[in-house]
């Protein structure tokens, strides 16, 4: 049997997977093993086969995915830290009938920006938001994040997270289910391919829930990994985070149209 | 009407897409004015009250770079908070136009008028080498029609331009004359105008960003090349003032706002007693009339005496317009003080005429 080479491999008919034309060709900025890449791609496929990238405009935050704009080949806007609800609501209230959602991280969201986002959640602004949970402000090194675990380190909290003087990570998600301006409120994670296909599942709702006009904010967390921040390898970084992030941010839906379960 | 209802219902004539803003005296009336205007009904005008001065300035962000002609307003503790969005606004080159209906300061200060925040408004107020096209209404009729004037300006050159008003213009009852109300851009007209706006890719098109960043320096500063040859052109093409018996005058009060208005009535004190007095009266502050104050300064002249109510900034623009070939002084009561025109013409004689 003759020795099977790589023209071999790729042809047409071996096919089994395109990158969505919605992700640009540039490299992403990410650490190889962290969990930010998939969370694009599945966003971006979600946007692809809704057929809704000509009336979507996206909005990055301040964090590891300020460069979301590199990445996503739609129309965007760089928001600045822990605005980007602000500026969705803005672009929504002026182009109602265009898609409209932020992309941002634990600290941005749920830290600098707590305000636009209970806001804009509360106001039920009719956008979607991603928001990616990783533990740690990954961008600037490591430091201490609003959702950081109790004992946890950081760069900022090297002897752990101390509750009594460092304060209790923040649960964004349930708070803001809480609301009544919000209409879809789930929290998923991207670490196997089970998750992701669930992930890619509830960001699909969330734009549909969008496109089709729901009364509120759809809310999508990620709890994600963050091997850097968290200083272990891709693969440790995902086993820690099921050992202890889920614990503490369970996996599921907490809202689905507009009813808490 | 006030000064604050006639800016008010100029935003709605001006074809204005919306206003975003949050309450504060004494620049309230604003936003009460639109919310019982229902402009939604009128023109489709969006109007919502955000929760933070944060969040409207950046809500005016969103919907400036989905090429929107939308505009806030506050008053100086506010407009301390929005001026983060204001340098992400001028760094990202949008549109927008926004007033501040000046308090005496620093901190809580006090809500009566001041004149306080022109280091501010004028030499940037946000992080980074940006400017801002600055306009003064010294009237109720000049709050209605710089609203007009601000948005085109602002479409002009792709810039944040601010109405600096203060306490006294703001709450002060005029007769105006409103302009005929100009109509909205509509969707198609939007995205033929501005290739820049953000209203979502079309196929075959490039995709469209609004930003600030950008983590190469070479390019950024680049970018600030660009940025410092149009304030540039604004200095050149859109300096805006008015000169009031100044043909003759010796001594000329320069003044903008509610200031020019006392000085005007000091003008005439100062005539009734044979001085020969005149006002420049300053309506961009940014860009700011140099050179006409350079050459007026040999032609005869003795001195200026900024008046302003605050404890000296306009004066420093004086000072580097006249390079030091006229004496220049300043005169203002502060914290909320308002000058009487007596006092106004004491000062020029005893700072100017006899010091």
């Amino acid at each position: 049997m003759a020795e099977i080479t790589l023209e071999d491999i790729i042809k047409p008919e071996n096919l089994v997977y395109t990158k969505t034309k919605l992700m640009t060709d540039k490299v992403l900025s990410y650490c190889p093993g962290c969990g930010h890449g998939t969370a694009h791609r599945i966003t971006m496929e979600v946007i692809e086969e809704l057929g809704l990238e000509e009336q979507t405009i996206g909005v990055a935050p301040v964090g590891c995915s300020v460069l979301a704009y590199e990445f996503m080949n739609i129309d965007m806007q760089q928001a600045a830290h822990g605005r980007a609800p602000a500026v969705a609501t803005g672009i929504k209230r002026v182009w109602p009938n265009k898609i409209v959602f932020t992309y941002q991280g634990d600290g941005d969201l749920a830290a600098i920006g707590t305000n636009e986002t209970i806001h804009a959640c509360n106001r039920g602004e009719k956008i979607v938001i991603i928001f990616i949970n990783n533990g740690i402000y990954g961008m600037t090194g490591g430091q201490m994040a609003p959702t950081t675990l109790p004992g946890m380190k950081s760069s900022t909290s090297p002897f752990g997270r101390d509750v009594q003087t460092m304060g209790n990570p923040l649960k964004a998600t349930e708070l803001v289910a809480q609301l009544p301006g919000t209409y879809f409120v789930t929290r998923q994670s991207v670490h196997t391919p089970g998750n992701v296909r669930k992930a890619k599942k509830a960001i699909k709702k969330a734009f549909e829930n969008q496109r089709d006009g729901k009364p509120g904010v759809s809310f999508v967390e990620i709890v994600s990994n963050c091997n850097s921040g968290w200083k272990m390898t891709p693969r440790d970084s995902n086993v820690w985070m099921e050992e202890n992030m889920f614990p503490f941010y369970p996996l599921g839906d907490i809202k689905v149209d507009g009813q808490l379960l | 009407m006030k000064g604050n209802e006639a800016l008010a219902e100029a935003a709605i004539r001006a074809g204005a897409d919306a206003y975003f803003g949050y309450p504060i005296t004494p620049q309230s009336e604003v936003i009460e004015y639109l919310m019982a205007e229902k402009p939604t009904d009128r023109t489709g005008m969006v109007v919502l009250q955000a929760e933070s001065e944060i969040a409207a300035i950046n809500m005016v962000y969103g919907a400036a770079g989905a090429g929107k002609k939308v505009m806030t307003s506050s008053s100086s503790p506010g407009i301390s908070l929005k001026q983060e969005g204001i340098s992400y606004i001028a760094g990202a080159e949008l549109p927008c136009l926004y007033a501040n209906v000046v308090r005496g300061g620093p901190g809580l200060g006090t809500i009566q008028p001041s004149q306080a925040d022109y280091f501010q408004s004028t030499k940037g107020g946000g992080h980074g080498d940006y400017r801002q096209i600055v306009l003064a209404p010294a009237s109720v009729q000049e709050m209605a029609d710089f609203v007009r004037d601000g948005f085109d300006l602002a479409f002009k050159y792709r810039i944040p331009v601010l109405i600096l008003s203060d306490g006294v213009i703001g709450q002060m009852m005029e007769k105006v004359e409103l302009f005929d109300p100009i109509p909205r851009l509509t969707d198609d007209e939007i995205n033929e105008r501005y290739p820049w706006a953000t209203t979502g890719k079309k196929s075959g098109t490039e995709r469209r960003i609004i930003t600030s960043l950008d983590l190469d320096s070479h390019k950024m500063e680049e970018h600030n090349h660009k940025l410092q040859a149009k304030y540039q052109e604004i200095t050149e093409k859109e300096v805006r003032y008015e000169l009031i018996d100044c043909d003759d005058a010796e001594y000329i009060y320069v003044a903008y706002g509610s200031s020019a208005r006392i000085a005007q009535k000091a003008v005439k004190l100062a005539r009734a007693k044979g001085i020969k007095a005149g006002l420049f009266r300053l309506i961009t502050l940014f860009p700011f009339p140099s050179v006409k104050m350079f050459e007026m300064c040999g032609k005869g002249i003795k001195g200026f005496l900024a008046v302003e109510m605050s404890a000296g900034q306009m004066v420093e623009d004086v000072h580097l317009s006249v390079k030091g070939c006229s004496k220049v002084e300043h005169f203002g009561r502060y914290g909320g003080i308002v000058h009487t025109p007596e006092e106004v013409l004491e000062a020029l004689e005893q700072k100017i005429i006899g010091g």
